[in-house]
C-alpha cells in the first residue's frame, strides 16, 4: 500500500478522478461517457506535446523547449497548405509535419549546442522566427483539411477517440524506451549528472540532440492532428499548448530537477488539465475565477505531490 | 577560556544504538573520551564508524542509550567539530564566508576582515606555509585546498574553543608533505588537552598518531585498547582481514606488449602495464586523465566495445547517479554491449551486477537499493564495477580508492593485477604513496607536467617524493 501511495503518478490519476467526479455529480451520469470523450479528445494533443517537453525537461536543469506552440503552428499551416485539401494527401501531410518537426529540432539544438545559448532563450528566440514563417506562409488563408483526414481527426474506433488513440500509442512508445531502452536509460542518467554520465561512456550530445528533435516532432505532429481536428490552421492555435505542456509534466510527477520522467502520470494531468476547467464552466463560474481557480488547483497539486514523494 | 577541568571527558556514551529502520548501524556502543586523547577509530566500510560520529556531533540521535557532552554549553556551540571526508564547504562562497556559515558570532561590519584573520591564523598553525588566499572562492581551490580548509574550519576557535576535533579520512586527498603537518598539529593540539578522533583507512597514520585505538565491525565495537598494544598485523586482523601480502612483481617494458596510448602530455602505456600517476595532489594529474578520456572517447556515439573505461574519485560529481539503484549505477556502461534492438537486456544486467557485486564485495542485501544508501567507500565499489565489467582495454582510474578499507583495497589490487594480466591497461592516478608503488612503471606531475617517469626499481617512495618536490628547492 505505501508503495502505491508513493507512486508519483497517483496524484495526478487521482486529482482527475475526483475532478471527473465533481463534474458528473453536477451534470448528471448521464453526462459522464461524453464527459470522458471530450476530455481523451482534447486530453490527446496536451499528452502528445507534454510527451515531448517531458522529455527535454529530464535532461535536466535548464532544458525546455519553448518553441512548441510556434512549430504546432508552423507545421499545421505547411502542412495544410502542401495537402490544399485535395483528397489522398494525408501523409503527404503528414511527411510535411514531420520534416518542419525535424527542422525545428535541429535548428533548436544546433543554436542551444553551437551558441551556446541557454535553452530557454535559444527555443524562445527562435519561437518568433517559426511563428513569422507561419504567418508569411499562411498569409490569411484558411484551408481546409482534406475530408478523409478530418474525418479520421474527428472521428473514433473502438468508441476512442483516434487521437486520443495515437497519443496513447506514442506514450507506450516513450515509455517502454524510457523503462526499457537504453536510450531511456542514458536520457536517465544524463539528467541526472550530466558530467558521470558522460564519463560513464554515455554519449550525452546524441542524447540532448535526440530529446530536442523528440520534442519539436511531437509538437510537428500534434499540430498537423489539431489543424485536422479543428478543421483548419489557425496562426494562434499552439497558444495554450505552452503552459499546458509544462503543466502536465509538473502534475504528472516528472521531476523539474531531472532524471526522473513520469508517463502514466503525464497523460492523468492532461485529462485533468481539461477536466478541470470544464468542471469550473459547469459550476458556472466566469472566465477570471475559472482561471485563477486554475492557477491554484495546479500548485495544490504540485505540492501534494511532493510533499508525498519527499517523505516517502 | 581555560580547560579548567582536565578530568572531566569530553563525551561519555552509555550503551549506544543507532537503527535506520530494519538496519541496525550501531549496537551498544560504550565510549569515554577524555581530553588530550587522540582516538584511532577504524574498521571496514559500512562498520558504523560514520555513524558513530554523526551521533557524537549531534546530528543524530540514538535509537537507544545515552550520549553526555559537558562542555556543551548550549545548541550552537558543544566544542565538538567534525571535519567530513565528503567535502562540505560551499564552493561559490570564498574561504573566510565559510568560515561565518559555522560560526554565528561573526556578525557586524567588517566581520569579513575578522573572519579572514581568524580562518588565515588557523590555516597558518596548521599548514605553515600554505597558499591559500582566505578571498578565494572555494571552487577555485584544488581538492587537496579544499580539504585544508575544511580542518583549519574546525580547529578555528569560532568564538569559544575547540574541544573535540574528529577528523574522518582528512588525509584521503592530501599528499605526504601537507598530511605530515596535519598529523603534527594533531599531536600539539592533543598536548594541549584537546581531543581528536582521527578516522583514516591508512594505518601508518593511526600508528604514528592515536594513543588510543577503537576497532570497529558491523556496528560493534571489537576491540578498544592502547595504540602500542596493536602491531600493523595485529591491527589488520582485528578489523577481520587478511595482513597484505607482499608485492606482486613488478613487470618491465619486454614482459608487456605493444605501447596502446600516448598523451600530450607525454603519457604512455602499454598493452597489460599497469601505469602510476603522482606528485602532489592538484599538479595536473586528474584533469590529465578526464582530458584523456573525454578525448578518446566521443559524446555522439557509444560502441560497443568502448576504447576506455573510467574510474571516478570524486564520486558526487563524477561518478554517482543520485536517483538511481545501486544496480542500474553498476550497468550504465555495459547496457549497449548487451542490448538488443536498442532495448536493455534485463537479465544479463542483473547477472553481470550479482556476479561484480560477489567479487567486490558490495555490502547491501539487494542491488534494487539506491545507491546513496551505501556508504562513501561501498559506493565507491560500484563505480569500479561499473569500470570493469566493460570490455574497454583501457581503464583509466583518478584517485579510485578514496575511502576504501584496507580489506577491499587489496582485493582490488589483486584484481586489477590479474586484469592487467589478461591484457587490460590501467592507468591510475592515486595521492597515496602506496597505491602508486604497485604500478609497472609512474609519471609524477608537478605543476601540469610531467618532472619523472619512473619504472622498475626506481619507483619507490623516496624516487617519488624527490621528483615532486625537485623545482620548490631550487
Amino acid at each position: 500500500m505505501s508503495s502505491l501511495i508513493s507512486r508519483p503518478w497517483l496524484w495526478a490519476w487521482l486529482a482527475s478522478a475526483v475532478v471527473f467526479a465533481l463534474s458528473v455529480a453536477l451534470s448528471g451520469a448521464g453526462q459522464a461517457g461524453g464527459l470522458l470523450y471530450a476530455a481523451l479528445s482534447f486530453g490527446a494533443f496536451a499528452a502528445i506535446v507534454g510527451i515531448g517537453q517531458m522529455l527535454v525537461v529530464t535532461l535536466g536543469p535548464g532544458n525546455i523547449d519553448l518553441s512548441i506552440p510556434a512549430a504546432m503552428t508552423l507545421s499545421g499551416t505547411l502542412a495544410l497548405k502542401a495537402m490544399g485539401g485535395e483528397p489522398g494527401t494525408a501523409l503527404l501531410g503528414l511527411g510535411v509535419a514531420l520534416l518542419v518537426g525535424m527542422g525545428v529540432g535541429g535548428v533548436n539544438f544546433a543554436l542551444i549546442r553551437l551558441l551556446r545559448l541557454p535553452p530557454i532563450i535559444a527555443t524562445l528566440a527562435a519561437s518568433l522566427i517559426y511563428q513569422s514563417l507561419a504567418i508569411w506562409s499562411n498569409r490569411g488563408l484558411r484551408i481546409k483539411p482534406p475530408v478523409a483526414l478530418a474525418d479520421f481527426a474527428t472521428g473514433r474506433s473502438l468508441g476512442i477517440p483516434n487521437v486520443a488513440l495515437i497519443a496513447i500509442v506514442l506514450a507506450i512508445v516513450v515509455w517502454v524506451l524510457l523503462e526499457r531502452g537504453v536510450w531511456g536509460r542514458w536520457l536517465l542518467a544524463t539528467g541526472q549528472n550530466a558530467r558521470a554520465a558522460r564519463l560513464a561512456g554515455v554519449p550525452v550530445e546524441s542524447v540532448r540532440a535526440g530529446a530536442y528533435l523528440s520534442v519539436a516532432v511531437l509538437a510537428a505532429v500534434s499540430g498537423y492532428l489539431l489543424a485536422s481536428f479543428s478543421g483548419g490552421a489557425a496562426l494562434n492555435m499552439g497558444q495554450q499548448y505552452l503552459l499546458l505542456s509544462i503543466a502536465v509534466v509538473v502534475i504528472g510527477g516528472t521531476s523539474i530537477a531531472g532524471g526522473f520522467s513520469n508517463v502514466p502520470g503525464l497523460w492523468g494531468a492532461a485529462l485533468f488539465m481539461f477536466l478541470v476547467v470544464s468542471m469550473l464552466n459547469a459550476y458556472g463560474f466566469d472566465a477570471g475565477a475559472r482561471m485563477m481557480l486554475t492557477g491554484v488547483i495546479i500548485i495544490a497539486i504540485v505540492i501534494a505531490a511532493n510533499a508525498r514523494r519527499s517523505r516517502s | 577560556m581555560s580547560r579548567d577541568n582536565h578530568r572531566q571527558p569530553v563525551v561519555t556514551l552509555t550503551g549506544v544504538s543507532k537503527s535506520f529502520g530494519p538496519v541496525k548501524a550501531l549496537d551498544d556502543i560504550d565510549l569515554t573520551l577524555s581530553p588530550g586523547e587522540c582516538l584511532g577509530l577504524v574498521g571496514h566500510n559500512g562498520a558504523g564508524k560514520s555513524t558513530l560520529v554523526n551521533l557524537i556531533n549531534g546530528t543524530l540521535k540514538p535509537t537507544h542509550g545515552e550520549i553526555h557532552t559537558p562542555y556543551a554549553r548550549n545548541r550552537r556551540d558543544s566544542g565538538i567539530r567534525s571535519v567530513f571526508q565528503e567535502l562540505s564547504l560551499c564552493p561559490n562562497l570564498s574561504v573566510a564566508e565559510n568560515l561565518r556559515i559555522c560560526h554565528g558570532g561573526l556578525s557586524g561590519p567588517g566581520w569579513r576582515t575578522r573572519a579572514r584573520e581568524e580562518i588565515g591564523a588557523s590555516l597558518s598553525r596548521i599548514f605553515p606555509g600554505h597558499d591559500i588566499d582566505p578571498n578565494a572562492e572555494v571552487d577555485t581551490l584544488s581538492i587537496a585546498q579544499r580539504q585544508m580548509v575544511e580542518i583549519a574550519i574546525g580547529f578555528a576557535p569560532r568564538g569559544s574553543e575547540a574541544r573535540l576535533v574528529i577528523l574522518d579520512e582528512p588525509t584521503s586527498s592530501l599528499d605526504a608533505g601537507i598530511a605530515g603537518q596535519l598529523l603534527e598539529h594533531i599531536q600539539r593540539f592533543c598536548d594541549d588537552g584537546g581531543a581528536v578522533i582521527f578516522i583514516s583507512h591508512m594505518l601508518g597514520e593511526i600508528f604514528q598518531v592515536t594513543n588510543r585505538i577503537v576497532v570497529m565491525k558491523d556496528g560493534r565495537m571489537v576491540e578498544d585498547r592502547a595504540t602500542e598494544a596493536f602491531c600493523h598485523a595485529s591491527l589488520v586482523e582485528a578489523m577481520g582481514h587478511v595482513a597484505q601480502q607482499a608485492h606482486a612483481t613488478r613487470r618491465t617494458a619486454e614482459m608487456l606488449g605493444d605501447e596502446v596510448l600516448t598523451s600530450p602530455e607525454g603519457i604512455s602505456a602499454r598493452r597489460g602495464e599497469i601505469v602510476g600517476l603522482s606528485g602532489l595532489a592538484g599538479h595536473g594529474q586528474a584533469e590529465a586523465l578526464a582530458r584523456l578520456y573525454l578525448d578518446s572517447t566521443s559524446g555522439w556515439s557509444a560502441r560497443r566495445e568502448p576504447a576506455m573505461a573510467f574510474v571516478a574519485g570524486d564520486r558526487p560529481r563524477d561518478g554517482v547517479l543520485p536517483l538511481w539503484s545501486i544496480l542500474r549505477n553498476a550497468s550504465i556502461s555495459t547496457l549497449n554491449a548487451a542490448a538488443r534492438w536498442g532495448m536493455v537486456d534485463r537479465r544479463a544486467e542483473a547477472a553481470t551486477a550479482a556476479d561484480w557485486q560477489q567479487r567486490i564485495g558490495i555490502r547491501t542485501n539487494d542491488l534494487g537499493n539506491t545507491i546513496t544508501s551505501l556508504s562513501g567507500g561501498n559506493q565507491q565499489k560500484v563505480l569500479f564495477a561499473r569500470a570493469l565489467a566493460t570490455s574497454a582495454p583501457i581503464v583509466v582510474m583518478d584517485d579510485p580508492m578514496r575511502g576504501v578499507d584496507v580489506g577491499t583495497k587489496q582485493d582490488v589490487y589483486a584484481m586489477i593485477r590479474a586484469e592487467a594480466a589478461q591484457g587490460r591497461t590501467f592507468l591510475w592516478y592515486s595521492t597515496e604513496t602506496e597505491e602508486v608503488c604497485q604500478c609497472d612503471r609512474v609519471f609524477v606531475f608537478r605543476n601540469g607536467t610531467i618532472s619523472a617517469e619512473l619504472s622498475g626499481a626506481e619507483v619507490n617512495e623516496e624516487r617519488i617524493l624527490a621528483a615532486s618536490f625537485e623545482m620548490q628547492e631550487n
